[in-house]
């Protein structure tokens, strides 16, 4: 017997809240996370390296992300933090990667969101983009192999779409009929290079069909939209279906990375995406529909700055790795 | 068993995916067709479509798929049609395989397989041997069989090493060399050279094809009373140096073969480690015995005089013993 219509319609709408709150609270903490990187750490001098951030993307990784079950595989870009956060890794472990402490998931032998942990299932990012596009079709080919209805999601921007690695993985992963969801931040420039200069059909979806899989066209900086269509794609991989694509239009705000002040960014087109913050436009919608009132939504972001505060602390107070660490691990038995 | 190197690999690669279901293969032309060379002849019906994987021509994606999967527990055994394409992959070779233990603790239990080396008139497309760009890489393995016993037995510990592997297999060996190897299954351990010949005189250390050349010279050699010892590498990463000292300690004069060009090749790396560590025990320079630094060519008389033979490791030989 079904529930009556009133009660399915409070327990729908109910759920919906819940889940505003929870992408709230990883965009927000991912946000943050980035920011205390960014902002302050970089240029107090203590993260040394390089910095890439997903600022003004959060919608991208949190809406596709919270689609996941446990044995699902990710192959996240530099600019998906909340990947992290959702399967579980503590923004503790992420200062300490950025800081080259040992507390960080490669314990000082790689920087910034060059981490990975196969027990989570994240398998790092490289720097040569699309190179996880092949990888992601051998982790999607071993879960069919297995015999699983899991799936691996494969995320990277509008330039990494020029690679030949792309076009090979995708291609191969559409001829073997691999369960893989492609997941395009297309946020308009890769470094210092318009789209325009990047590719010659309008949408990074116009190469789906050239592969004979399906993609969709989707605001990356409405999370409820994003997670709809990740929706979408994971019940059409999961149904053996083959790959999906899908592609989320968004912006870069803030240059390639920490050192870079993007003054090759119109100015006008930063206004214009900074007035569709994914963050920003979250909240609103949760006051307009009564799922909160700015009293939650500012206790929220104080739990996440303490939270954030003391991830820093822990990661300051995390050793650097001893130099005899140079030599080990290059081999199994190293 | 009598078997060429062919059949040994063959041989090697069906026992391990009997023995373990998580290794499978992946490479151009290897299902339906039996690979290029029929290495993997009658595994697509034996083993079936899942295990035996016909993909597009796509070096890149056959090895990142063999990255991907092997980071989830499986063990990928991927083909490279002809080493010389090995270039189109080598981002994913040297960039991801190589390099995920050591950035974030992955393991990546995957083979390489690659026909490699001239003397087949494949030109400069069809011939090289390109084990020198791996061997300088940290983190990957590389294995050059000679003998089909050491065939069959370096590739059943490939599969089963827990490191990414570079499998060079010599293809004018493949059907040339025919010998007597056991059918049980029996291993040869990366990391081990050996000593195929005793000598006195002189070491000749080389691997892969060079292996045959360095044994016609030392027969030679032999009715001249110049006494050749000879060891095969066998594996090149890791490299067994310990072995190769022990012979130069033992002949004080080294000859360094091998079948690969001269600059950056492996001869360059072992001539520096045994001018490290045993220089005081030489009695002579240490000879390279090498093809020239140019592509292979075509033509049989450019590319007999590219390839070093018995005549000529004869030569240097002789003039080194009388040194």
């Amino acid at each position: 017997m079904s529930a009556p219509a009133a009660v399915r319609d409070h327990r729908q709408a109910e759920q919906k809240r819940e889940l505003a709150f929870e992408f709230l609270r990883y965009m927000a903490m991912m946000r943050e996370v980035e920011d205390r990187i960014e902002r302050k750490l970089y240029r107090q001098g203590k993260i040394v390296g390089g910095v890439y951030v997903g600022r003004g993307q959060e919608a991208i990784p949190v809406g596709v992300g919270l689609t996941s079950d446990t044995d699902d595989v990710f192959c996240p870009s530099h600019r998906d933090l909340a990947i992290f956060l959702i399967r579980g890794i503590h923004p503790r472990q992420i200062f300490a990667q950025y800081m080259g402490r040992v507390g960080g998931l490669t314990r000082g032998k790689d920087g910034n969101m060059h981490m990975g942990d196969m027990n989570r299932r994240i398998i790092s990012i490289i720097s040569a983009m699309a190179a996880s596009v092949p990888v992601a079709a051998g982790a999607a080919l071993a879960l069919k192999y297995k015999g699983t209805h899991n799936v691996a999601y494969c995320f990277f921007g509008d330039g990494a779409t020029s690679r030949g690695d792309w076009h090979e993985g995708v291609n191969l992963a559409a001829v073997q009929k691999l369960p893989v969801i492609y997941v395009c931040n297309n946020n308009q420039y890769a470094y210092s290079t318009p789209l325009s200069k990047q590719m010659c059909c309008a949408d990074v979806a116009d190469r789906a069909p050239g592969y004979g899989i399906p993609a969709e066209i989707v605001d990356g900086n409405d999370v409820f939209a994003v997670h709809e269509a990740a929706l979408r794609a994971v019940k059409h991989a999961r149904a053996g279906q083959g790959p999906y694509l899908i592609e989320c239009k968004t912006f870069r705000m803030t240059g390639h990375s920490a050192h870079d002040a993007a003054d090759y960014v119109p100015r006008h087109l930063l206004e214009e995406w900074e007035r569709k913050d994914p963050i920003a436009r979250l909240e609103k919608r949760m006051i307009q529909n009564h799922w909160a009132k700015q009293d939650d939504i500012e206790q929220l972001r104080a739990e996440i700055r303490r939270e954030v505060d003391d991830a820093v602390e822990w990661a300051e107070k995390s050793p650097f790795p001893d130099p005899s660490e140079l030599l080990d691990n290059v081999y199994e038995r190293s | 068993m009598l078997m060429t190197y062919l059949e040994a690999v063959r041989r090697g690669i069906w026992e391990e995916m009997e023995r373990d279901p998580n290794v499978f293969l992946l490479g151009e032309d290897i299902g339906v067709y039996g690979g290029a060379f029929k290495v993997t002849a009658g595994m697509l019906d034996h083993f079936g479509e899942a295990r035996v994987i016909d993909t597009p021509i796509s070096e890149s994606a056959i090895v990142g798929a063999a990255i991907g999967a092997s980071l989830m527990g499986l063990r990928p055994v991927a083909e490279i049609q002809f080493a010389d394409f090995i270039t189109c992959a080598y981002d994913q070779i040297v960039n991801f395989a190589a390099k995920c233990r050591y950035r974030w603790g992955a393991a990546v239990p995957m083979v390489i397989r690659a026909p490699s080396g001239g003397g087949i008139h494949g030109g400069p497309f069809h011939s090289q041997n390109p084990e020198a760009w791996f061997a300088h890489t940290p983190g990957l393995k590389v294995v050059t069989p000679a003998t089909a016993h050491d065939a069959k037995g370096l590739i059943k510990s490939a599969i089963r090493d827990n490191d990414p592997v570079l499998f060079f297999e010599h293809k004018a060996l493949y059907r040339r060399i025919k010998e007597d190897v056991p059918e049980d299954d029996f291993t040869v351990p990366l990391g081990k050279a050996a000593v195929v010949r005793e000598g006195r005189n002189l070491s000749i250390i080389t691997y892969g094809a060079m292996l045959y050349v360095a044994r016609e010279a030392a027969e030679t050699l032999a009715r001249e009373g110049i006494s050749a010892e000879i060891v095969d590498l066998r594996t090149l990463v890791p490299l067994d140096d310990q072995t190769v000292l022990e012979s130069v300690k033992k002949t004080s004069k080294v000859l360094l073969l091998h079948e690969d060009t001269l600059t950056g090749g492996m001869g360059a790396e072992l001539a520096a480690r045994i001018s490290e560590k045993v220089f005081e025990y030489l009695d002579g320079p240490i000879v390279r015995v090498t093809a020239p630094d140019t592509p292979v060519p075509y033509s049989p008389p450019l590319e007999e005089a590219f390839l070093p033979n018995a005549a000529k490791v004869a030569e240097r030989a002789r003039w080194l013993t009388h040194y």
